[in-house]
């Protein structure tokens, strides 16, 4: 079991797998959020359900895992690469054509891990964690927690949305890139994975989205 | 109508591995278009040592683009501007006249400088004796379709039989990765039968000692596949990283 750790392509698969992990959950969490859409009860039911609970808890704490395992991998992934990389740099730059999102992607998930704080903060603090060492103000039925935050503050809606959009540039590359570090490719599959990744990341994006702009306009309306 | 242009040349110049570098910039002119870049660097040569000045080093052998000597990282490139050629296969006429062409080396960590535009490759031969062969008897030379070989796997071992082990892949990787290589070196021989009983194996060395020699980590950006001269695909990446990790998984 050391070469997961001691060889590139086994820190790689680490990466990989904690990514689909990550992108599953982003899946579920977003379905869970458009309930909130059609009924403020079923919504609460759900944030009940997910409360303080063994298995809530439980779930909280392999979700956190997948989080800091992808995170403190990609640091120390990042760290190996610029020392290999070295320290003379081109004076003449890097021209080569790559994605943007390809080069950038632990930019792009610092971007995601400032949303996360903000986040936690504003949801997952009130909630979870609050009932959890039974603090005052703890929310068990998020629903007005969340209407609340978007229709009173509308600078929150641009704020997740920026976030989104760092998400989406993440999971464009991240989706073929963690099939591609597990060996699914080939010159085939190369173009249906990037499709795949495309699709999987607008999806994500387009229905988290849902929640803070439905929101955000109703509050511009109040 | 023959072009013929003035252009002014931006060397890195570096006296020996430990000595600290820097670049030089030398003017050239009646530079005809149909000049080699190799032949290029022949004339401002020959213009130094007229000068009294020391001549720039840079590897070169075949000069047709097949031994993979030639390295240079001209204008943000490896191997130039053009697409899917080395730089000794790069001609003048691709430049402007009056511009400023900037001659690197590769940069790497594990390709240091050794003088001026040379760099130290043997990490590569390194891998490749960690395992980039067959050493089990394969027997005479069979008759003619004796093993059958789909096109398919032809075809892909020949591409990736192509790497000529230049190393751009590595001098355009922002991570220093040398998975291209090593994934095209791997990808040749496991899709063959008299290379395929050896492929676990192979697989686990080439990597252990790519690793060792402080290769970086693939991150999967496709800057080697983009700048490669023989236009080696990273879906050798995918097949080797599958390799591996078949590998290691039946152990």
């Amino acid at each position: 079991m050391y070469w997961l750790f001691n060889s590139s392509i086994g820190r790689k698969l680490i990466m990989s797998i904690s990514g689909i992990f990550l992108i599953l959950f982003l899946l579920f969490h977003a379905t869970m959020n458009l309930v909130l859409v059609f009924s403020a009860e079923a919504y609460d039911m759900i944030c009940e359900a997910l409360g303080a609970n063994w298995y809530a808890i439980a779930g909280t704490l392999v979700l956190a895992g997948g989080f800091v395992i992808h995170i403190a991998y990609a640091t120390w992934l990042t760290l190996q690469n610029r020392q290999a990389r070295g320290a003379d740099n081109y004076a003449s730059s890097n021209k080569t054509q790559t994605e943007w999102a390809a080069k950038n992607m632990y930019v792009l998930g610092l971007i995601i891990v400032l949303g996360l704080a903000i986040h936690l903060w504003n949801f997952w603090y009130n909630m979870q964690f609050k009932e959890l060492l039974h603090l005052e103000g703890a929310v068990s039925g998020g629903s007005g927690l969340v209407i609340g935050l978007f229709s009173d503050c509308p600078v929150y809606t641009l704020i997740y949305l920026a976030w989104l959009f760092a998400i989406w540039f993440h999971l464009t590359h991240g989706v073929w890139s963690a099939m591609q570090t597990i060996g699914f490719n080939n010159k085939t599959w190369f173009p249906r994975l990037k499709v795949i990744g495309n699709i999987v990341a607008t999806i994500i994006m387009i229905v988290f989205a849902v929640v803070p702009v439905y929101f955000g306009i109703i509050g511009l309306f109040k | 109508m023959e072009k013929v242009i003035n252009i002014t040349v931006k060397v890195w110049r570096q006296k020996g591995p430990k000595a600290k570098g820097g670049f030089e910039t030398y003017p050239l002119n009646n530079i005809s278009g149909d000049t080699s870049f190799l032949e290029m660097l022949d004339i401002l040569n020959e213009q130094l040592i007229n000068e009294g000045k020391e001549p720039i080093a840079f590897d070169n052998d075949c000069r047709e683009g097949i031994c993979g000597m030639c390295s240079l990282y001209v204008n943000g490139h490896p191997h130039g501007p053009d697409n899917l050629i080395t730089t000794c296969q790069l001609h003048m006429r691709h430049f402007k006249d009056g511009e400023t062409i900037t001659v690197e080396p590769w940069r790497s960590a594990a390709f240091p400088v050794i003088r001026d535009l040379m760099v130290d490759r043997q990490a590569f031969d390194k891998i490749m004796q960690a395992g980039g062969y067959v050493s089990v008897n394969t027997g005479g030379v069979p008759d003619a379709n004796s093993i059958p070989i789909s096109k398919l796997d032809a075809d892909e071992a020949m591409d990736a039989a192509s790497c000529i082990g230049c190393g751009a892949c590595v001098a355009a990787c922002k991570n220093g990765s040398a998975m291209l290589f090593v994934s095209a070196k791997v990808s040749q021989l496991a899709l063959l039968p008299q290379g395929k009983i050896e492929a676990k194996a192979r697989a686990k060395a080439m990597i252990a000692k790519m690793d060792e020699l402080g290769f970086g980590n693939c991150t999967n950006t496709r800057a080697c596949e983009l700048e490669c001269p023989k236009g080696v695909s990273i879906s050798n990446i995918a097949r080797l990283n599958r390799e591996f990790l078949k590998a290691k998984l039946s152990d």
